[in-house]
Order: C-alpha cells, then structure tokens, then sequence
C-alpha cells in the first residue's frame, strides 16, 4: 500500500504540557480513516499540526515525498491539504458562492496584473472558476444558495458549505473535524452517505476526528485511536471495539481526566 | 537644552552634528549627572506607573486597550485645578498636608466615576460586539474627552495652583531633588500597595483576577461580571486622576491634550512589562521613565516623544508578550 | 462577459475625460469653493485607500497621514527642484570607542548622501521635462516613496491585530512625523512653502477615479476575495490557501501608495505644508470617513468623503453665523467633537457605517454568472 501522509515520532508540547507525544500515523492515497479518542486526547492538536497551524515540537511529517512540518497553513494546503473546522469557520461577510470562490484562489493562474488590468484571459478564468464553483455548489445541493450570505444557511448547510469550500482547493486529503457535531440522527446519516460519496467522486483521502462512534463505525475503513496524546490502537472497525486498551480508555476505570489541551 | 539645539539647528545645521559628536567623546556625563538624571527617571516613571497599572487591569479582564485612559488622567488634574481653590482654603497652616489629601481623593474619585460612567455609556453595551468597534469607540470617547475638554475648558494652557510649593529639598550634595519627586514618588508607592492589597487580599480583587483568567468559568461560579469590569475602571481611573495631580503639582501648565503623550507612554509601559501583568506595569513605567529622562537629557531630545513609539515597535516584534508576560498560544 | 469589460475600464476612461472636460470650466468657480471640490476629490483618494488597509483586508491602520507626508514631501521636493544639503561629516577623533563609533556613523553619512545625491540629480533630470511632466512624475515618486514606507508598516501587520497593530500604524505616523520635524532640509516644524499650485480638478478627480478603479476591480476577482478572506477569518483564509502575508502587504503597500499620492495632491494645492498637517488628528479624519461610509463599501466611503469635506467646510460658515450662540458656533468650529460623537454614535448604532450593509453600496457584491452553469 502506497502511502500519502505519514506522521513519525510526532510529538508537541505547550510549556509543560504535552499534548501529543511520539505518535506515528500513516495514510494511503484512498483511505476513509478516523481519528478517535476522550476528551482531550490531542486529536485536534494532531490536526493542527499537519495543517501546519502548530509546529511539532519533533517528529517529521511527510506528504507524498515532500516534509511538510512547521510549513506554513497556506502552502500545505497548496501542497494538498485541506480541513474543516470543529466550530465552523466560513468567511462570515462573504455569500455562498464567494466563500467557495476564495478557495479558488490557491489554483490562480493570474493574480494581482490580472485582477487590474482585466486582460480577455482574466475574464477567461474568472469565467472559468465561476462554472466550477456552480458545478461544485450544485454537487452538494447548495446552488440554490448561491448569494446567501453564508452566515444565513442553516447548521447543516455551514458544515456542507465548509466542505465544498475545502474540497475546491483540491486536495488529496481532506481533514474533518468533528464533521457531525451537533447533528441528529437524520442528518448524521447523510453526512455518512456524503463522505462516502466525497471519496468516490473526488477520490480523495478522508481522515476525521469525530466523537460519534456510530458515525465513526459506519465511515472510517481505518480508525486510530489517541488517548493523552498516545496512539493506543489502530485497525479496522472490528478491531476496534475490540480492542481491551480502548475501551478501558473511553469507559475507563477511572474517568478520564477533564482539562486537558484539545486546543 | 532642547531648545538650544533646536535653535543651533537653524543657524548652524552643520554644527550640531559635531556638537554631539564631542560630547560622546569626552563622555562628558558625569556621575553626577547620571543620578540626577537617574532620579528625574525613576520619578517620571512613576506618573506613568500609576497611569499604565489602569491600562493593564482594563486589558486584564476585558482584553482591550481602553484608549481614552490617558485623557481620564488629563480630568485628573483638571479636577485639581478646580477643587484647589475650592477646598484649599480650608485647611489653612499645618492641616494643609491634610487638605492635599483631600484634594487628590476627591479628584481620584471623579475620575473613578468618570471612568465607570464610560464603561458602561461606551463600553459595556458593546462587550460581545467585534473588537475593532470597541476599539473605534474607544478613540471617539477619548477624542470627545480632549476636544470636549477644550471646548469647556479652552484650548489655552492653564496654570495649576500652588497646591504644595514645589522647592528643591536641601542636604542632597550635587543632586537636585525636589519635593514634588519626593511626593510623587511617595503617593505612588502606597498607592501601589493599596492596589496591591486590594487585588491580592479583597474579594473584589480576588474576583478581578478571576476573570481575567478565565471570564467564562468566573461568571460560572458567580462572579458579577458588571461589577467587576466597573470596579476595574473605576479603580484604573482613580489611579489616572491621581497621576494627573502629581503631574500637574510638577508641571503646572495643564490642558486638553495633556493626556495624549503620557497616555501613550504609559501604554507603552504596560505592554514593555507585559499587558495585564500588575507588577509588570511598573517595572515598565520606570524602564520608560528612565529612558525618556537620558535621551531628553542627550542631544537627541528632539526625537523625545518617538522614542516611546520606536520601544513599542521593537518590543511587539520581537517579544510581544514584555518583559514578565507569558507567550499565549491562540486556540484554533 | 464583454458587457462587463465595457463597465469597469470604460467607466474609469468617462470619468478621467469628465474631469478633463470639467477642468476646463473650473476657472468659472470661486476659488474657495473650488478648494473645496478639490479636497473633496483628495478625500476620496485617501479614504478609498485607507479603505483597502482597513476595511476589506481588516488591519485597522491609524497611521495614514504618514503615509501622506511622504507623498507630500517628497513630490513637493521634486517639483520645487531645490538640491537637498548633503550631510557633514564628522571629524576623525582619538578614543578608541569613538573611532568605532565614528566609523559606523561616517559609512551612514556616506550612505545617506549616496541617497540624496541619487535624489538630487533624480530631481534635477526631472527638471528638463515639461512642467504636466514633472509633477506626473513627482507624484508618482511621492506615491512610491510612501509604499515603501507602507511595506515598512505592512510588515509588523503580519505579527500584529486589532488593536496593537492600530498603536503601531499610530506609533509609525507619529515617527514619520518627528524625523520630518527634525529635518532642516526640508523645513523642519516651520514647514514647506513655496510649493507650485499644480492640482487642479483634473488632476484630483482622475486620481480619484483611478484609486476607485483599482481599488473596485482588485476586489472583484477572484484574487481580490483574498483580501476579504483575510478580513473575516485568517485562520480559515490560510487552510483555504490564501497567503495572508502576502495580501497584508500588499494591501498597505498599495493604500500607502495611493495616500502619498494624495498627500502629493495636497501639498500642490495648498502650496504649503508643515508637519503638524499630518498627525495623529489627519488620520483620524481620514478613518471617520472609512467608517462612517462602511468598512469594504467603496461607494459608501466615496460619499462619505464627498459629505464629511463639504461639512467640515460647513461648520466654518457655522461658526462664523452671529445669529448663533456662542456655544454653538464654538461647537461647530472644534468639529472634533462633533466626529468624536458621530464616531461613539455609529458603534453603539449602526456600526457598518451609513452606508455600509446596503446593497446599493456594494455590500455582498456577488457577481452575476452566467446562467448557463
């Protein structure tokens, strides 16, 4: 199996603390993986710092063959990278359209001459995002949404919209993060079928971070589980919930200890 | 000094270059004149002190820079000037110490009310709005403070009473000290340690420090958030008033825009010692304090009032957190 | 597609031929007034730039009067065309800490005159050329002297928000303002005089017009959403991509710009300049007019340049009503106040400025796509 993103030996540290430690982790060009852990287990940390927000503190990180720790947030997800965020994040005074469109602007071939200047092959590109970002918003039933401003959608409509918005940078691994937070049942079902589907059509990479098991079980062909900051297990659904060190750490003898960095 | 300089630069632009240049050769400052110029500092930093401790707590438990703090100083010694004449002839002969007293604590708390009436005017109505609104707001309040100020006041300096006569004490060899240092210095020192007492000891003090450690969890466990964030800007101002007297006891010329350097230096100050860290704020006031005297004193005096700027530049670059504050990491 | 390309570039060609027309009758108007229209244009110049800076990239800047006294003064030094005195330097000494030092300042004297003789001779070619030529080509000096002073600000911008970043612009303006003042060369505190009146209504409403251009078709692209992405979340604008130090700089190198063109603009319709025009209070005024039109509106800020200049040129009248109370008209001449309480009125109210949120203002400037999508 080729490998996409690799993490070794990564660990970070803030001050005292030590969020994730020694942690290794591997991704292949096509995998639904899952990154599960308590409260507090560094599972955002350890997005942080493959999106290049934190650096680690040691350890290397490679996406295909190029090392991309301490890089900064903006060429990793040139490189091919992109997230979601746990409490969404869209560009709040933008429209729907537009929020996707900014997304665009890492695959520019014309920037600031063009964008003055207005020469016939800037109209070309322009006209060029537009049709993807329509063809992109249409995929995902937001089309009709269009000149929303984003901060109007409805819940669910946000988590999509944030979605679109890092699928149009065109990524090789997209990074959810908490993608279900906050949803019921219903709507958790869809987003399933939706992952499901983003892998196939864009055939991409997935890695998320959920707390929901069941959406967690129906996903991720791969899961990985992270418990104060250390890998404690890794397989497939199956291994999973058998796992003894697993469900010691979720059900714990004793509760797990509240207040630890999951920045 | 300056002024020689300045008038050498006009006649003789040529001339000063050189000027300055012996003057480093022959290192023409003596011991003398480094404590003297030590002392001038160290109590310079001391007006700034009590204006920048209101610049800290503010950024402490709301988390933005309160820009119109260095005009409440300028009503500081406006309240001065007004209540001198008003009270002073009360306490005639030796209860006159007395009267000063009275003075400084009526002017602090007007300032104290002036600065909660701000609060909750400006401020409060729009604490879970953008901070870049709180902040325009902030400098519309302190541009009506100055112009507001000048409008009631006159844009025309005014001569501040003689509350105490300022003299150069005696017995000191070479070195001027004058009473005004030696009281400047001495009501910022117990003030420091009434704030210090009140922040470390009182419930109030206990709850400041709570919410400025975590405003979430503090208002979980029943601290009044309004009072507090009143409490603050009341006891900041009333340290701002109080400067405002001692500034103006040594430099009798007041008016509306008086607050605006010293304001700004002080801010300064706060984040050289780290914003929202009390003793910080000192440390820093005096380092600037120290600071301002030597290159007023040099031939550089001219370039005064930019040196504040240029220390705030090269600090927020190179150690934004100041001196005693701790680097935070932002969460995402 | 073509529809679109006829609006933007035909739109900024109508409005320079306009003022070209205009201009032609300007002698009809009294000159007061025709100060005043020119201010106006200046305004609009500087605001819409400043609203580049501080309402669609989000970095609230204070220090835009800097920026526009070095478009003044240096346009102002090209078009008087009078050499600046070169620096002296100091005479060799004994002590060894000296001669170090000596060294250090005789290879910065040595630079700096390197500059001004470059400066000097610069100024003295431009001298050659038509009189319409030398302030084109002072006020573009003037505009990229002040973009360099830009990168210098744009810099910290990337380590520094809100508020801090605002006493930085604040804290650069006000040292771009003390060395001037320092400075004999160019006149010191006692100012500049003697500058050609070269601004006329062209001149002032074709840059205006040009700043709007730019400034309107950066935003509308999709590399100019950039710019706003940076505004709204820049966490998320750098997941998405978006190289935010990059449109930080750019923004303040561009707004810098644009302000030392229209302190260059100024400087030739005043004919005098000192650096106390440019405090801390000048770029106060350029900001209230940002805010009040809206933050990221440009039409908004354009009318809001148009109605704060015509109304501070209002309150003059004001003050000098006798009918009035005194207290009013000395209300109305400190209009400081008067801004001090538009600016707290507007936060608690309506903090998107007059005219910012409308869509007649280009609030949420979606642009139309074809159907066919």
């Amino acid at each position: 199996m080729s490998t996409l993103l690799s993490l070794q030996g990564c660990t970070v540290r803030f001050g005292g603390l030590t969020a994730v430690s020694g942690l290794d982790l591997k991704i292949g060009p096509h995998d639904l993986a899952g990154l599960i852990g308590p409260n507090g287990a560094g599972k955002t940390t350890v997005f942080n710092i493959i999106t290049g927000v934190y650096r680690p503190t040691c350890g290397s990180i490679t996406l295909g063959d190029k090392a991309i720790a301490g890089m900064k947030p903006n060429r990793i997800a040139g490189l091919g990278i992109a997230r979601t965020f746990q409490n969404i994040r869209l560009f709040a005074s933008l429209s729907v359209f537009d929020n996707v469109r900014a997304a665009f602007n890492l695959r520019l071939k014309h920037g600031f001459s063009h964008a003055l200047f207005r020469f016939p092959a800037f109209y070309r590109e322009e006209a060029d995002v537009d049709r993807q970002v329509m063809e992109l918003l249409d995929i995902f039933d937001l089309g009709r949404h269009r000149d929303v401003l984003c901060k109007n959608l409805s819940y669910g409509d946000q988590r999509r919209l944030e979605i679109v918005r890092a699928l149009a940078t065109r990524p090789k691994l997209l990074l959810l993060d908490e993608p279900a937070a906050g949803m019921n049942p219903t709507e958790k079902e869809a987003l399933t079928r939706l992952v499901r589907f983003i892998k196939e059509k864009f055939e991409i990479a997935v890695l998320l971070v959920e707390h929901d098991m069941k959406v967690v079980m129906g996903i991720c062909e791969r899961i990985f589980v992270l418990d104060h900051g250390v890998k404690i297990a890794e397989g497939n659904p199956g291994e999973i919930t058998k796992n003894s060190k697993v469900i010691e750490a979720y059900l714990g003898e004793q509760p797990p200890e509240a207040g630890t960095a999951d920045a | 000094m300056a002024r020689t300089i300045s008038l050498l630069r006009r006649s003789h632009p040529e001339k000063v270059g050189l000027r300055q240049w012996q003057a480093w050769e022959h290192g023409n400052m003596s011991g003398t004149e480094f404590f003297q110029q030590l002392i001038n500092g160290v109590s310079l930093g001391a007006f700034y002190a009590l204006i920048a401790l209101g610049y800290t707590m503010v950024y402490g438990v709301l988390r933005f820079i309160n820009f119109a703090h260095g005009d409440v100083f300028m009503i500081g010694a406006f309240a001065g000037y007004w209540l001198t004449p008003k009270l002073m002839p009360h306490f005639p002969g030796a209860w006159m110490p007395v009267g000063v007293c009275v003075v400084l604590l009526t002017a602090m708390a007007l300032c104290a009310g002036l600065g909660i009436v701000i609060e909750k005017l400006a401020y409060r109505p729009l604490r879970s709005r953008p901070k870049l609104t709180v902040l325009i707001t902030a400098i519309g309040v302190s541009l009506l403070l100055e112009y507001g100020g000048q409008y009631l006041f006159g844009p025309d300096p005014k001569s501040f009473p003689d509350l105490i006569t300022d003299s150069a004490l005696e017995g000191t060899g070479a070195l001027t000290i004058t009473r005004s240092q030696i009281i400047a210095v001495g009501v910022t020192a117990a003030l420091l340690a009434a704030l210090s007492f009140i922040v470390k000891r009182t419930k109030l003090g206990l709850a400041m420090r709570a919410l400025s450690n975590n405003p979430t969890a503090a208002a979980l466990m029943g601290v009044n958030l309004d009072t507090v964030i009143s409490f603050t800007f009341g006891l900041g101002s009333a340290l701002a008033g109080a400067a405002g007297i001692l500034w103006a006891i040594s430099n009798p010329s007041i008016d509306p825009l008086m607050g605006i350097l010293p304001g700004i230096k002080a801010f300064v100050a706060a984040v050289l010692g780290g914003i929202g860290n009390l003793p910080g704020a000192a440390v820093g006031a005096v380092l600037i304090g120290v600071v301002e005297t030597f290159v007023g004193g040099s031939s550089f005096s001219s370039y005064r009032d930019a040196i504040a700027f240029s220390v705030l530049i090269i600090i927020l670059l190179f150690r934004p957190a100041g001196l005693l504050g701790k680097a935070q990491v932002e969460k995402v | 597609m073509s529809r679109y390309l006829r609006s933007k570039k035909v739109w900024l060609l109508l409005a320079v031929l306009g003022s070209a027309l205009l201009s032609r009758f300007s002698g009809a108007i009294n000159e007061y007034y025709l100060q005043v229209i020119i201010f106006v244009g200046i305004n609009i110049t500087l605001a819409v730039s400043l609203n580049l800076i501080n309402g669609y990239t989000g970095q609230f800047s204070l220090g835009h009067a800097g920026f526009m006294a070095v478009g003044a003064y240096t346009a102002s030094i090209v078009t008087l065309g009078v050499p600046l005195p070169l620096v002296t330097y100091p005479e060799p000494s004994a002590a060894l800490f000296a001669r170090l030092l000596g060294a250090l300042v005789l290879a910065f004297d040595h630079a700096v005159n390197a500059v001004l003789w470059v400066a000097n001779s610069g100024v003295a070619a431009v001298h050659g050329l038509p009189l319409v030529l030398q302030f084109v080509v002072a006020l573009v000096a003037g505009g990229i002297l002040a973009a360099l002073t830009g990168l210098l600000v744009g810099v910290p911008s990337l380590r520094l928000r809100g508020d801090y970043l605002a006493i930085v612009t604040l804290g650069f303006g006000e040292i771009i303002r003390v060395v001037i003042q320092n400075t004999d060369a160019i006149g010191g505190a006692r100012g500049y005089s003697g500058i050609p009146n070269y601004t006329t209504f062209f001149w002032a409403y074709a840059v205006a017009a040009a700043t709007i251009y730019i400034v309107v078709s950066l935003i509308d692209s999709t590399y100019g959403r950039g710019f706003l992405t940076v505004r709204d979340d820049e966490v998320a604008a750098e997941a998405m991509g978006v190289d935010t130090t990059k449109y930080k700089v750019v923004a303040f190198v561009l707004g810098a710009f644009f302000a030392g063109i229209g302190g260059g603009l100024y400087a030739h319709t005043t004919t005098y300049i000192n650096p106390a025009g440019f405090d801390f209070q000048r770029s106060i005024e350029i900001v209230i007019i940002v805010i009040l039109g809206g933050m990221g509106s440009t039409p908004g800020v354009a009318f809001a340049a148009v109605l704060l200049t015509v109304l501070a040129e209002y309150l003059r009248f004001v003050a000098g009503y006798t009918f009035l109370p005194t207290w009013l008209r000395q209300l109305a001449a400190n209009r400081t106040i008067i801004y001090a309480l538009v600016l707290i009125a507007l936060m608690l109210l309506r903090p998107q400025g007059l005219f910012g949120g409308l869509r007649a203002f280009g609030a949420s400037a979606t642009r139309k796509v074809p159907k066919a999508a």
